[in-house]
C-alpha cells in the first residue's frame, strides 16, 4: 500500500521554481532518503509534505488522505530538525509531551506514552534535565523523541545527523536504521550525505534543482547512474571521468589521446553509437599491480600524489593526460614517480553521451 | 619541544645550554607606569571627571543652604549639610496653582510610565513575532512604513495625533498619553522584537507547528519564556524613554496631570519669585533619579538596549 | 487516487490564512497609516491652508513658506540648528571614537569607566539642561569660580550671551550624548576581526595607522549609522533648549522644534506651525532618504 504519494508537485517563489513538477509514491514501511548537495531542493520537498510550505501546484496524499491544504498538526507526520529544535525552557519531558498537550490527550495517556517512547530510546534517565543539560547526541535522541511520542503514520527527518560530529553520526546513524527495523513506519529522509543514503535507504531520490534525477536502490544508483550528474554525485572519492570518442558497431570501444578501451562486454541500454562520450570508473573498481594483470583493460601510469587515509589509501595518476584516481590498500607501499600497472574491466564502468549526459 | 631539544643538546656540550640561557626567556617583564598608560589612564581618569562634576555639583548644591550658596562656589562641599532643600522640592514646591512640589509629577510619571511600557511592549513583541515568522501578504508594507516613520520628525505628527485623540476623547488624558507612547515606541521596539524572533532557529518555529501548536500558543509558550531577556532590554529602553519625555507630556496632558519632566521645568524655569538654586538642583536630581537607578542596576543590558535601540539589532 | 476526489477539506480563503497574525498587525497597522502615513501628508496638506486656532482646508498656496522663510526668528532657528548640527556631529564622532578607542585597550576598570560616560545619556535633557543652566550660572558657575581664584576680566557665560548661547547648548548636549556614541563606536570595535589586530602586529604596522587605514574603514557601516543616529538627534533638538534658556537670550537660542511648538500651541497660527515643521521633514528626508537608499536600495540590487 502507499503511504505517502506525491503528484505533480510544484513550488514557486516569484519567478523562481524551486520545485519542478515532482512525483513520488512512496510505499508503506518504506525508507526513502532524499540526497542531493544543498540548494536542490530536497529540504523544501519534506518542509511542503511537513504542510509548512504551501506548495504552488500539485497534490499531496499520505495514507490515502489527500493533505495538500491541511495543517502540519492534521498530516500525521512526526519532524525531526538539523538543529533538534528543542524548546530550550522546556525539561524532555515537556518537549516530548508538547505536542500531546496541545492535542488535549488526557494526562495518564501523555505519561505512559512519554515514559514507552523513553524506554524505546533509552532516555529515561535525561526526562527532567533541560536540553541545555544534553548532548548532542542526546538531544537529537530526544527530538527523534517528540517525533516518536505522537504514534504517527510517517516520519519526516531534515538532516538530522549533520550537527554531529563524525563518531556520533555513525551512531545513530545505526540507531536510526535499527529504528526503522523495529517501528516499520514509514519514513523520509534528507540529506546530503551519500553514506548515510547508502546506508539506510530502501530507495533513493538524488535531487538537483528541483527535479528527481533518479528514484531507486542504493545499489542500482551506485552501480548504474542515470547520467553524468548522479555518477559524479554518488561515490567518495568521486569516479573518474575521462572525455574521448565512442566507436559505436560491432566492436564498440571508447578512445582517447590514443588509448583505446574495448567496450563489447559494456552492459548498455541501447545499442551504442558513434559520437563524442564521457567514460566513467570509479577508483575502488581500479585494481593495481599483479591483480591488474587478469583486468580486460590495462595500462601503466605514472604515481602523482598519494594520499594515505589509514585502511586504503588513495593514489594520483596520469593516464595519457587524464587525471585519475585509484585505491590500493593501505599497506601498500606505493610512492610518487613509481609506474604501476593497473587494470579494470569495462563491464563494472559507465559510459555516457557528452551532448545528453545520460548514461547509454 | 623546547625542553626535548634541550635536553638533546646536554648530551652534546653545555655551552649551546648556556647560551640559550643568556637571552630573554620566560614572561616577558611588565612595565605598569608605562607612557602610554600614564597617558592612557590619565586621559581617561580626567574625561571621568569631567563627566562626574555635573553630577557632583548637582548634589553638593542640593545640600546646601541659600546663603551658603550665595557666598561660597558651586563647586565647594557644603559646610553645614542640610535636606531641607529635598524636603522642599518634593512636598511643597510651587508650579503655578498647585504647591504640592514635586510628588505630583512623580505619581503622575508613574501612572503615565507603568501603563506605557506593559502596553508598547505587549502590542509591540506580538508584532515583532507576527512579523518574524507569520509573515502574511503586506506585512513587509507596513513594517517598512513605521521604520521610515521613525525617522520622521515628532513636530510633523503631533498635530494630527492632538485631533485623533480628540475625537476619541482621550486628549488630555493620561491614557491619551500612554497611546502616543505606544505609537511612538512602536517601530523600535517592533524591530527590536523582530530581530530578536528571527534570529530564534525557524525550525524551533516548525517542530511547534508539527506539534499543532498555533499563533498564540507557539508565542505564550515557545517564544515568550525564551525572549525575556530582550524583554527587559525593551522594558529597560521603555521606561528610561517614557520616563524622560517632555514634548509629548506638556502637549497631551494638561497640568494636573502633568509628568515630572514637564513639572520640574516649571519649577526651576518660573519667573515668580526668588530662585532657590538648592531646591532646583534636589527637585532636578529627584526627576534623573528613576533613569539612574534603572541604569545602574541594569548595568550591561542597558549598554545591550540603547545598542539594540540605535544600530539595527 | 487517481483525481483529488479524496479532498477532505477545501482551500482556506486567503483573506482567512494567517487570522490571527492579521489581527495581531491590527496597532501596528493602523500606526503606520493612519498616524505615521495620513498624519505625515496630513500636516502637509495643511501647511497650505491659512489654519489660525483651528485647522481649516482654506488654502492659500505658498503664503505661509513665504512669511516663515521672512520671519527673522525662523532664520535664527534655522541657523542654530545648522552651527549645533555640524560641530555636535564632528565633536560627537571625534570624542565618542576617541573613547572608544581608548577603552578598546585592554584598560582595567573599563566597566567603572563606560559607566561614568554612559550614565548622563540615561538623564533627560531637561535635567541635563537644568543642571548646565546652574553650572553655567555667571554669579555662582564656572565664570564667578575662576574669577574668585583671581582671574577678574574672566568671562565665560554663554547662557547670557546671544553670540555663544548655541555652544553652551552644545556643551550640555555633548555631556548627555557622547556616552552613547562612544558605546556604538566601542561595539563596533569590538566587532572587528581579531585577526586583524594580529595581522597588522605581525607586519609591524603602528597602532595608529592601523585604527586609520584599516580599522576606521572597516568600521563604515557604524559610522553611518551612528551619523543618522546623531543627525535625527539633531532635528529633534527641543527639550533641552526649554530647559538651559528656553530659546534665550532675546531668541537667540531658538531652534525649529520650538518654533513649531510655539507656533501651534502658544501663539495659535497652526498654518505658521505645519509649514515649519514640513521643513523639518524635509530637512531630514535630506539626510535620511540617500543614506536609506544606500544602505537598503543598493542591496535590493546586488
Amino acid at each position: 500500500m502507499t503511504s505517502v504519494s506525491i503528484r505533480d508537485l510544484s513550488l514557486k517563489f516569484g519567478a523562481l521554481e524551486v520545485l519542478k513538477s515532482l512525483s513520488i509514491d512512496i510505499e508503506d514501511g518504506e525508507f526513502l532518503v532524499l540526497l542531493g548537495p544543498s540548494g536542490c531542493g530536497k529540504s523544501t520537498l519534506l518542509n511542503c509534505i511537513a504542510g509548512l510550505l504551501d506548495i504552488s501546484g500539485g497534490q499531496i496524499f499520505i495514507k490515502g488522505r489527500n493533505v495538500t491544504w491541511e495543517e502540519p498538526k492534521d498530516r500525521g507526520i512526526g519532524m525531526v530538525f538539523q538543529s533538534y529544535a528543542l524548546y530550550p525552557q522546556m525539561t524532555v519531558k515537556g518537549n516530548l509531551s508538547f505536542g500531546l498537550k496541545t492535542a488535549r490527550v488526557p494526562r495518564d495517556e501523555i505519561a505512559r506514552k512519554v515514559a514507552r517512547t523513553a524506554e524505546v530510546l533509552q532516555i529515561e534517565p535525561l526526562l527532567d534535565r533541560k536540553p541545555s543539560q544534553l548532548s548532542g547526541g542526546q538531544r537529537q535522541r530526544v527530538a527523534i523523541g517528540r517525533a516518536l511520542v505522537r504514534d504517527v503514520d510517517v516520519f519526516l527527518f531534515d538532516e538530522p545527523l549533520s550537527n554531529l560530529d563524525a563518531k556520533l553520526r555513525a551512531e545513530l546513524r545505526v540507531e536510526i536504521k535499527r529504528l526503522h527495523q523495529k517501528l516499520r513506519n514509514t519514513m523520509i529522509y534528507v540529506t546530503h550525505d551519500q553514506i548515510e543514503a547508502l546506508t539506510l535507504a530502501d530507495r533513493i531520490a538524488v535531487m538537483r534543482s528541483g527535479a528527481i534525477q533518479q528514484l531507486d536502490t542504493p545499489h542500482e544508483i551506485y552501480n548504474r547512474p542515470v547520467n553524468l550528474y548522479v555518477a559524479g554525485f554518488m561515490g567518495s572519492p568521486g569516479m573518474n571521468f575521462i572525455s574521448g570518442e565512442i566507436d559505436g558497431g560491432d566492436s564498440p570501444a571508447f578512445r582517447f589521446a590514443g588509448q583505446s578501451i574495448d567496450l563489447s562486454t559494456y552492459p548498455a541500454s541501447a545499442p551504442i553509437k558513434s559520437g563524442p562520450g564521457i567514460f566513467g570508473i570509479r577508483p575502488e573498481h581500479i585494481v593495481s599491480g599483479d591483480a591488474a594483470s587478469v583486468e580486460p583493460y590495462q595500462a601503466t601510469v605514472e604515481i602523482d600524489v598519494v594520499e594515505p587515509m589509514g585502511a586504503d589509501t588513495l593514489v594520483w595518476a596520469m593516464l595519457d593526460g587524464s587525471e585519475f584516481r585509484f585505491r590500493v590498500d593501505g599497506q601498500t607501499g606505493m610512492r610518487v614517480g613509481d609506474h604501476v600497472r593497473i587494470g579494470f574491466d569495462p563491464a563494472r564502468a559507465s559510459v555516457f553521451d557528452t551532448a545528453t549526459e545520460l548514461r547509454l | 619541544m623546547a625542553d626535548v631539544q634541550t635536553l638533546n643538546t646536554v648530551a652534546v656540550g653545555i655551552d649551546p645550554v648556556a647560551d640559550r640561557l643568556s637571552g630573554p626567556q620566560g614572561a616577558r617583564p611588565k612595565r605598569v607606569l608605562s607612557r602610554r598608560n600614564i597617558f592612557l589612564y590619565g586621559t581617561l581618569i580626567f574625561v571621568a571627571a569631567y563627566y562626574l562634576v555635573p553630577l557632583y555639583v548637582m548634589i553638593v548644591t542640593s545640600l546646601k543652604g541659600m546663603p551658603e550658596i550665595r557666598l561660597g562656589n558651586i563647586f565647594s562641599p557644603p559646610v553645614e549639610i542640610t535636606f531641607e532643600p529635598w524636603v522642599k522640592a518634593w512636598a511643597t514646591a510651587c508650579t503655578g496653582l498647585n504647591c504640592d512640589g514635586l510628588s505630583r509629577g512623580f505619581w503622575n510619571s508613574v501612572r503615565i510610565t507603568v501603563p506605557s511600557v506593559i502596553f508598547s511592549i505587549a502590542v509591540a513583541s506580538v508584532n515583532g513575532y507576527a512579523l518574524a515568522n507569520w509573515r502574511f501578504k503586506g506585512a513587509n508594507t507596513f513594517f517598512t512604513i513605521l521604520i521610515v516613520g521613525a525617522f520622521i520628525p515628532y513636530q510633523v505628527m503631533i498635530y494630527p495625533i492632538v485631533i485623533l485623540l480628540r475625537e476619541i476623547g482621550l486628549y488630555g488624558t493620561l491614557w491619551g498619553l500612554v497611546i502616543v507612547h505606544s505609537i511612538f515606541g512602536m517601530p523600535i521596539l517592533t524591530l527590536l522584537f523582530r530581530n530578536y524572533f528571527t534570529s530564534v532557529p525557524e525550525e524551533l518555529f516548525k517542530a511547534a507547528r508539527v506539534d499543532g501548536a498555533g499563533f498564540w500558543a507557539i508565542y505564550f509558550k515557545i517564544m515568550l519564556p525564551m525572549a525575556l531577556p530582550i524583554f527587559v532590554v525593551a522594558i529597560i529602553l521603555q521606561i528610561t524613554g517614557i520616563w524622560n519625555d517632555f514634548l509629548f507630556g506638556v502637549i497631551y496632558t494638561k497640568p494636573d496631570t502633568y509628568p515630572m519632566t514637564v513639572q520640574l521645568n516649571n519649577i526651576v524655569n518660573s519667573v515668580q519669585g526668588v530662585k532657590e538654586y538648592n531646591v532646583n538642583m534636589a527637585a532636578t536630581i529627584l526627576t534623573g533619579l528613576v533613569p539612574l537607578l534603572v541604569y545602574f542596576v541594569s548595568g550591561k543590558l542597558f549598554v545591550r538596549g540603547i545598542a539594540a535601540g540605535a544600530v539595527k539589532g | 487516487m487517481s483525481s483529488s476526489s479524496g479532498t477532505a477539506t477545501r482551500r482556506p480563503s486567503q483573506m482567512f490564512r494567517n487570522l490571527n497574525a492579521k489581527i495581531a498587525s491590527i496597532p501596528m497597522i493602523l500606526t503606520a497609516l493612519c498616524v505615521f502615513l495620513g498624519g505625515t501628508v496630513w500636516t502637509i496638506v495643511y501647511s497650505f491652508t491659512n489654519s489660525k486656532l483651528l485647522p481649516r482646508l482654506k488654502f492659500v498656496g505658498l503664503d505661509q513658506y513665504e512669511r516663515l522663510w521672512s520671519a527673522p526668528r525662523w532664520l535664527t532657528s534655522i541657523e542654530n540648528l545648522f552651527v549645533y548640527g555640524i560641530l555636535s556631529l564632528i565633536f560627537s564622532l571625534v570624542i565618542g571614537f576617541l573613547l572608544a578607542a581608548m577603552l578598546d585597550q585592554k584598560i582595567r576598570f573599563e566597566g567603572v569607566f563606560r559607566t561614568i560616560f554612559l550614565y548622563p545619556f540615561a538623564l533627560s535633557f531637561v535635567v541635563t539642561g537644568l543642571t548646565w543652566q546652574w553650572i553655567l550660572n555667571p554669579d555662582f558657575g564656572v565664570q564667578h569660580l575662576v574669577r574668585s581664584a583671581g582671574w577678574e576680566s574672566f568671562t565665560f557665560n554663554p547662557l547670557y550671551d546671544q553670540q555663544i548661547v548655541i555652544y553652551g547648548i552644545l556643551i550640555a548636549a555633548l555631556w548627555q550624548g557622547t556616552g552613547l556614541i562612544m558605546c556604538l563606536m566601542l561595539a563596533g570595535l569590538r566587532g572587528i576581526d581579531e585577526d586583524i589586530w594580529k595581522a597588522a602586529r605581525v607586519d609591524g604596522i603602528p597602532m595608529w595607522k592601523t585604527y586609520l587605514f584599516i580599522v576606521i574603514p572597516m568600521m563604515r557601516p557604524v559610522f553611518i549609522t551612528t551619523l543618522v543616529i546623531i543627525a535625527s538627534g539633531i532635528v529633534r533638538l527641543y527639550d533641552l533648549v526649554v530647559a538651559q534658556t528656553s530659546g534665550g537670550p532675546g531668541g537667540a537660542s531658538e531652534v525649529p522644534a520650538k518654533y513649531v511648538y510655539d507656533y501651534m500651541f502658544l501663539a495659535q497660527n497652526l498654518g505658521q506651525g505645519f509649514a515649519a515643521s514640513t521643513m523639518m521633514l524635509l530637512s531630514v528626508a535630506i539626510i535620511v532618504v540617500p543614506w536609506a537608499y544606500l544602505e537598503f536600495g543598493g542591496r535590493k540590487r546586488g
